[in-house]
C-alpha cells in the first residue's frame, strides 16, 4: 500500500502525452482502459529510438544493428520473465496478443490430447476469446465444453466448480479478472484444486497484470496470458508463459522462419524454446515497447497502482450508488477498478455517446462478453475502467455526465 | 452534449419512450431476426402484406434510442406503402446515412429526415438501418430470394 504523498498523480498525467488533449473542447477523461490503456512517452520514445536508431531483423544478422535490435528484443523477454517472475526466459513466448497466446495452447497443446468425451471447463465470465478457441478445439476433436456458473453478484459458484471439475476435464481455462464484472477469481485456489486431479490451468492475465501483482511460480499456473495494449504497451505483441515441461512437449503452432533449427525438405528439426512458437519475424517494436512498458509499470509499482485504483473504485462506486436508475453490474467482494453499469430507460450506447459529449470515454456494448451480459439480463453495458493515471476529480466528471444523460432522456 | 441536440431530438427521444408498433404479431406474412452484435442491438420485424401492400408491420426487441426510434418511425411510414415503394424509402434512408450524393431515384424521405443527423456520427449508423435492414430481409424472405446477411 501506498499513501497519495508518494503517489505522484500529476507526474504519472504529464508521462502520458495524450492525457493532455481535448474531446469536443473538453478535457479528455480517458475511462476506457479495459478495452485498451493510453501509452506514456517512455513506450512511444523507445519504439521511435528502435526505428530511428537500432532497426533490424533480429536473431538473423552477423552486423551490428541486427545485434542492437535482438539485444533490446530479448533484454524485454527477460523484463517480462521477472515481472511475472516465470522460472526461466524461454517460457515466455512472444505472441500477437493475449488471443493468439489462447489459440496456440488450445491447438498446440490441447488438441492432440482430446478426444471425444473430454471435457475443457471454462467459466461463465470469460472474454470471447477464452471461449471461442475453446469451442473451436471441441468441434475438432469430440470433446465438450464446461462452465462454471456465476452469482448474482458476479462471483464464481465455487461448488459448481468442484462438480464440473473431473477426471474427464483435460484443460481449465479462467479469466483472472473479468473485463465485463471486474471480479478477481481466486485463481490459486482454482489452479489448486484443478491439480489435485492433474488438470492444467490456462489464465487469462489480460485485465489482471496492469492492477494487480502476478507471480506465476506462487500461483503454479501452467499458462498466463496477457496483452500488451492493456498494460500501457504497443497493440499487436501478447505473452504466452507456459511451464517449460509443457511447452517442450508441445509441438509448433504454426510452421516458418525462426522456429527451425534446420529445414530439408524430408524434414525439419524444430528449434528450442522459445523460438519453437515464435515463427516468423516477430513484431519486434511491440517487444521493445512491451518492455518499457513493464519497465514504467515497475517504477511506478503495481502494488501502488493497485491502491489508487481500489481507492477510485470504491469512490466512483459510492458516487454511481446515488444516483437513482443506475445500476452496477458485477459487485463482486474482490474486484478489480472497473465498474459495468446500466441506467433505467437510456441503453448503453446512447450513455457512451451522451459522456462522450462530456470528453469521457466509457465502453458501450457487451465488452466481448456475450454470456454475461445474458446472465445478468442486459443487451449491454456502459463500463468505466481505471487506470494508474486516472484521478478522483474525474470520477465526478464522469458522475456529473451520467446525471445529465438521464435528464436528456427523462 | 447541446451538440448532440441535433442527434437525439426530441422526435427522436419521443419515438424511443413511446415506441410506434411495438408489439409481437400473430401470423405474419413476413419475419426476421435482425441483430448488431457489435452492440447486442436486437430487433424483430413483422409483416402482413395484401395486395402488394404492407397492411401492417410491427417489431419489438431491444435497442438503443436511435435504434428503437428508428425502427418506430420505419413502421409509421411503411404502413400502406407497395413494397416497391417500402422498397424505394428503404434505398433512399440508406442512402441518406451513408453516401454524400443522393441517387437520382431518391425519394423524399419526409419524417425520417430527423434520423438524417446520425450520418455525423458513423458507428450509430448501424444502430439506425438495423431495423431497416430486418425488414428488407423479411420481404425479400417472403419473396423467396436468398438473403445474404
Amino acid at each position: 500500500m501506498t499513501n497519495s504523498a508518494q503517489y505522484d498523480i500529476a507526474s504519472i498525467r504529464n508521462d502520458f502525452p495524450i492525457l493532455g488533449r481535448t474531446v469536443w473542447d473538453k478535457p479528455l477523461v480517458y475511462l476506457d482502459n479495459a478495452a485498451s490503456a493510453q501509452r506514456p512517452a517512455a513506450v512511444i520514445n523507445a519504439v521511435k529510438k528502435l526505428y530511428e536508431y537500432h532497426y533490424s531483423n533480429v536473431h538473423r544478422g552477423v552486423h551490428r544493428l541486427s545485434q542492437e535490435s535482438t539485444d533490446l528484443y530479448d533484454d524485454a523477454r527477460a523484463k517480462i520473465r521477472t515481472f511475472l517472475n516465470a522460472a526461466c526466459v524461454h517460457e515466455i513466448i512472444f505472441t500477437r496478443g493475449a488471443t493468439e497466446s489462447i489459440n496456440l495452447v488450445a491447438q498446440s497443446y490441447a488438441r492432440p490430447r482430446l478426444k471425444a468425451g473430454d471435457e475443457i471447463l471454462i467459466t461463465h465470465m470469460e472474454h470471447h476469446s477464452n471461449i471461442v478457441p475453446w469451442q473451436m478445439v471441441c468441434e475438432q476433436t469430440g470433446a465438450s465444453l464446461k462452465v462454471v456458473p456465476i452469482s448474482d453478484r458476479g462471483e464464481l459458484d465455487m461448488e459448481q466448480f468442484r462438480k464440473l471439475l473431473s477426471e474427464k476435464t483435460v484443460l481449465l481455462g479462467v479469466t483472472h479478472v473479468s473485463n465485463a464484472l471486474g471480479s478477481v477469481n481466486p485463481v490459486k485456489e482454482l489452479i489448486q484444486a484443478a491439480h489435485e486431479l492433474d488438470v492444467p490451468v490456462l489464465v487469462d492475465g489480460a485485465q489482471a497484470v496492469p492492477h494487480i501483482r502476478v507471480d506465476v511460480r506462487e500461483l503454479d499456473a501452467d499458462f498466463y496470458v496477457f496483452s500488451g495494449h492493456k498494460i500501457y504497451g504497443p497493440t499487436g505483441v501478447g505473452i504466452l508463459y507456459g511451464k517449460e515441461k509443457l511447452l517442450n512437449a508441445m509441438p509448433p503452432y504454426q510452421g516458418g522462419g525462426d522456429m527451425i533449427l534446420s529445414v530439408s525438405f524430408e524434414g525439419t528439426t524444430y528449434n528450442d524454446l522459445p523460438y519453437k512458437f515464435e515463427a516468423g519475424t516477430p513484431n519486434i517494436a511491440g517487444v521493445v515497447g512491451l518492455g518499457a512498458a513493464i519497465d514504467y509499470v515497475n517504477k511506478i509499482g503495481v502494488g501502488a497502482i493497485a491502491a489508487h485504483e481500489h481507492g477510485l473504485l470504491m469512490y466512483a462506486t459510492s458516487k454511481l450508488k446515488e444516483i437513482d436508475g443506475l445500476r452496477i453490474i458485477g459487485e463482486a467482494e474482490q474486484k478489480a477498478g472497473l465498474i459495468s453499469f446500466v441506467l433505467d430507460d437510456v441503453h448503453p450506447h446512447d450513455i457512451g455517446q451522451m459522456l462522450d459529449a462530456e470528453g469521457v470515454a466509457v465502453r458501450a456494448g457487451h465488452h466481448c462478453a456475450q454470456p454475461v451480459m445474458e446472465r445478468y439480463g442486459v443487451p449491454a453495458t456502459a463500463r468505466a475502467s481505471f487506470a494508474m493515471y486516472n484521478t478522483y476529480q474525474e470520477i465526478d466528471v464522469l458522475t456529473d455526465a451520467i446525471k445529465k444523460t438521464i435528464n436528456m432522456f427523462k | 452534449m447541446q451538440n448532440l441536440r441535433e442527434l437525439y431530438q426530441q422526435v427522436i427521444l419521443d419515438h424511443n419512450k413511446n415506441p410506434r408498433n411495438f408489439r409481437k404479431m400473430e401470423d405474419p406474412d413476413g419475419f426476421a431476426h435482425g441483430n448488431n452484435p457489435l452492440c447486442g442491438d436486437q430487433i424483430d420485424v413483422y409483416i402482413k402484406i395484401k395486395d402488394g401492400i404492407v397492411e401492417d408491420i410491427s417489431f419489438d426487441g431491444a435497442g438503443c434510442a436511435i435504434c428503437t426510434s428508428s425502427a418506430s418511425m420505419m413502421t409509421t411510414a411503411l404502413k400502406g406503402k407497395t413494397e416497391e415503394e417500402a422498397d424505394a424509402l428503404f434505398n433512399s434512408f440508406h442512402h441518406a446515412l451513408t453516401e454524400d450524393a443522393a441517387h437520382p431515384e431518391d425519394v423524399p424521405l419526409g419524417k425520417l429526415e430527423v434520423l438524417k443527423g446520425v450520418k455525423d456520427y458513423p458507428i450509430r449508423v448501424k444502430c439506425a438501418t438495423l431495423a431497416w435492414h430486418t425488414f428488407d430481409a423479411a420481404l425479400k424472405k417472403l419473396n423467396g430470394e436468398v438473403s445474404t446477411e
